[in-house]
């Protein structure tokens, strides 16, 4: 399950719903992780912007992946701003032992930092600045400007 | 004619052109200087999935998009 809201999450609607979801599968293990906007370098908030279509496949691939683990996988991220001290982004796994969870999970989440197709944005003195410094180019990147 | 759309930070409208491949875009955009800070980080998806290769065959109707480097979270 792949979830965009427009502005910030409401974190315990979100975790209770898919706890609840998933409270009589038989899943002896539920991790979720939240993050969170800190206060820092004086920002108002950050700003997303996502792209779907390549969103939703690269989340399709990861639960073809956690399937035959036995884990399902959740995932909720923010459009738009989300102001100091709101969450942007909640990813979690399901499975039916601890061990797949933890190591799913920060897979899972590490990937997503690298690869999924969201825009971070500083939201500062009423400006939208892209976060280029804290961005990761995606495998395989700058392939228009190499030398053929 | 194919379009090129560029996503995220990259201000720039769609841009529509003929290309029979996707070394065909990038003649076009190493030209464009708008493009030069962008070109060299840029991942490429053709109909929404991403390609690694200048020679991707391009039909009428194809999508090209610009990835940018990404910070989801």
């Amino acid at each position: 399950m792949l979830e965009l809201h427009d502005g910030a999450l409401n974190v315990p609607e979100i975790l209770t719903r898919w706890y609840t979801c998933e409270s009589t599968s038989n899943y002896g293990a539920y991790i979720p992780f939240v993050g969170t906007v800190r206060d820092e370098d004086g920002i108002e908030g950050l700003s997303f912007d996502v792209y779907e279509p390549i969103l939703n496949s690269w989340f399709d691939a990861w639960v073809a992946k956690a399937e035959p683990l036995g884990a399902i996988l959740k995932m909720a991220h923010s459009r738009g701003d989300v102001l100091v001290h709101e969450s942007s982004y909640i990813a979690a796994v399901f499975s039916p032992k601890r061990r797949v969870a933890l190591e799913t999970i920060e897979q899972f989440v590490e990937d997503f930092k690298a690869s999924a197709p969201i825009w971070k944005y500083d939201l500062r003195d009423g400006e939208r600045l892209y976060a280029r410094e804290r961005s990761t180019a995606i495998e395989g990147a700058g392939l228009l400007g190499r030398a053929q | 004619m194919i379009s090129v759309e560029f996503l995220g930070p990259i201000q720039k409208p769609v841009l529509k052109m003929e290309a029979s491949s996707l070394q065909d875009v990038a003649d076009v955009l190493r030209q464009d200087d708008e493009m030069a800070q962008w070109i060299d980080s840029c991942a490429v998806a053709v109909n929404d999935t991403l390609v690694a290769s200048l020679n991707t065959v391009l039909k009428d109707g194809d999508k090209v998009s610009l990835l940018p480097p990404v910070c989801g979270g």
